[in-house]
């Protein structure tokens, strides 16, 4: 009996402390929500000072741009001490509807939101603003036995249609291609797709698909005869990196726009974002994280390119 | 008192979020179907997963066959070595026998997926790409991976079903001068197999709604696979893989939840089989 009672005491313990702690936390995101409010409310010489913000964001999406926009976080929350940033991956799906739906601030996507909401969902991309912060370059690579060093993009097309089975046929080892492809829904196979095949392709009976850039890597570094593609800022000595048309996939030849397999990573705000998340997407523009994180980090800045590029494929000279 | 109100509305949010779920994945799962995009005939027997396509399809066989094709090849790599296991505990050598392999094999549950993932990738795979057709990646190498995940359910499971049996089971057996052989083979196995049978099926459920390891050695290629060591999918591969990538409320997101609604129906059955074998489970 005498255990008994102190268990209940335990469990009603527990519970109060539980629900005090609900309370607490819902008091705190009531106090966030009010500064939030009234930050987005000041007048301008608080932002102006930029020490004065205050208010939390949280970024979902993209599990390409996440490591960027993590860590341009961090420096900026270093820089403003009232600022809560909370990055999620989940894709670039997850992060346009989140954000279409308003349950984040800002969605990160690697592909244009009108890509991805489609016919029924195409009012809420038109919603979306976008904020394009970084490319991503994306090249053929092969397993270092093939034995090709350039491949055309009709000789890509063939590969990936499964009209070319064999090394040999575009003037390689004699060795059975092994495709490692994206699945079909992903930003990456859809980027490729689009600027280096220039035609969508269907997957083949027998072809591999992982879904993470590490795995891809491993994968293609492993087997006999295996190509796939990849985002620069994971080339390295295990895989072979194969030209396009005679074209490196170099940085510089990216920022000309003479090599075209790239995207533009997106971090989209539901309308004009408010003064804080606001802040923080000029703060992903600025020379420090430009030149600094992105570079470091493998992806190209969005503010060296010689070109840009609309939704429908454009590439226009800047 | 207080302790009761509070059980009871443990017990009451626990139900609410159980139904919830289930309502959830259900009116998700069947929303392709009611508004005609996708018919229940094409998801479940067509063979062509091309979602993307200017003319999408959406059949989810070759998901299913290769969930069910995985899992059962998963069971029979990992039931006769669960069972030899739990006899060698339990009958062989119940002291340190005991002592030295239960550990063991309650360490195995507690090794992440992803690592079982990663040295399928970087032992089983090269492994069968050396010894056997193809390219290690495939059917083969995902039950591989997943026996050895559900061999610690199996073997907890029949270990306890051996050890709770009556003494005097075997005692009148070595009475009648049985060996130790024959009174395992002829006395312990049969009255225990129903409880060893729900291990497996427990076994058999762990293993169809594994994702990540089975995502990393399978290959995931949408066909359905015409050897063991070719590209395959399951459903939980096929659902973390495109989850992600794609918008709620969309005919492809929700062809995804339709497969999440037959993993929870094959779930429900895999209950339900639990159920009735330990019906006859009593001695």
């Amino acid at each position: 009996m005498q255990f008994r009672k102190s268990w209940v005491m335990a469990l009603a313990l527990t519970s109060a402390v539980a629900l005090s702690a609900c309370g607490n936390s819902n008091n705190a995101a009531t106090n966030n929500g009010g500064n939030n409010a009234a930050a987005t409310n000041a007048p301008t010489e608080n932002s102006s000072s930029g020490a004065d913000l205050s208010g939390s964001i949280l970024a979902s999406g993209s599990t390409a741009l996440q490591p960027l926009v993590e860590q341009a976080a961090e420096s900026f929350m270093d820089a403003n001490s009232g600022v809560d940033i909370q990055v999620q991956g989940g894709g670039s799906g997850t992060g346009l509807t989140q954000v279409a739906e308003g349950q984040v601030d800002i969605g990160n996507s690697d592909v244009f939101a009108e890509e991805k909401l489609k016919d029924a969902d195409a009012e809420k991309a038109a919603a979306l603003v976008d904020h394009q912060v970084a490319v991503v370059a994306i090249a053929a690579v092969s397993n270092p036995d093939a034995g090709v060093d350039t491949l055309t993009k009709q000789q890509l097309v063939d590969i990936f249609t499964g009209k070319i089975k064999n090394w040999s046929e575009v003037g390689g080892a004699d060795q059975a291609i092994q495709i490692i492809n994206r699945p079909s829904s992903s930003g990456t196979r859809a980027t490729f797709e689009a600027f280096a095949l220039g035609t969508k392709t269907e997957d083949l009976q027998g072809s591999v698909q992982e879904d993470s850039s590490g795995t891809v890597k491993k994968m293609i570094g492993e087997t006999p005869g295996a190509i796939g593609y990849l985002a620069l800022s994971y080339l390295d000595d295990t895989v072979k990196t194969l030209n396009y048309d005679g074209i490196e996939p170099s940085v510089d030849n990216v920022v000309s726009g003479e090599y075209p397999v790239w995207a533009y990573q997106h971090m989209y705000t539901n309308g004009e974002p408010n003064e804080v998340v606001k802040a923080f997407l000029d703060y992903m523009l600025t020379d420090e994280v430009q030149n600094g994180d992105v570079v470091e980090l493998g992806y190209i800045p969005a503010s060296s390119m010689q070109v840009s590029r609309d939704v429908d494929g454009n590439v226009t000279t800047k | 008192m207080v302790g009761r109100i509070y059980m009871s509305l443990c017990v009451l949010l626990l139900i609410v979020i159980i139904v919830s779920m289930v309502y959830f994945v259900a009116s998700k799962g069947i929303a392709n179907f009611i508004s005609g995009e996708v018919k229940v005939s094409e998801f479940l027997f067509g063979t062509k997963w091309a979602p993307e396509a200017d003319t999408p399809s959406y059949g989810a066989l070759p998901f299913i066959s290769g969930s069910f094709l995985v899992t059962l090849l998963a069971a029979l790599i990992a039931s006769p070595l669960s069972i030899c296991a739990a006899l060698f505990m339990t009958e062989i050598v119940p002291g340190w026998g005991k002592k030295l392999l239960q550990p063991v094999i309650e360490l195995l549950s507690g090794i992440p997926s992803v690592v079982y993932g990663f040295v399928g990738l970087s032992v089983i795979v090269p492994f069968l790409r050396d010894t056997f057709p193809g390219q290690g990646i495939g059917v083969a190498a995902g039950a591989l991976v997943l026996s050895v995940m559900i061999l610690p359910t199996i073997t907890s499971v029949a270990a306890d079903a051996l050890a709770s049996l009556p003494q005097n089971l075997k005692e009148s057996s070595f009475a009648l001068g049985a060996t130790r052989w024959q009174t395992i083979s002829r006395v312990i196995l049969p009255t225990t197999m129903p409880a060893i049978m729900t291990g497996v099926v427990l076994g058999m459920a762990r293993a169809f709604g594994e994702a990540l390891a089975v995502q990393m050695v399978i290959g995931n290629a949408p066909f359905v696979p015409r050897s063991l060591f070719e590209s395959a999918s399951t459903l939980t591969s096929v659902i973390t893989l495109s989850m992600g990538n794609t918008t709620m409320g969309s005919t492809i997101n929700n062809a995804l939840w339709s497969m999440a609604l037959v993993l929870m129906l094959m779930t429900f059955i895999f209950v339900l089989l639990v159920r009735m074998l330990e019906r006859r489970n009593k001695i």
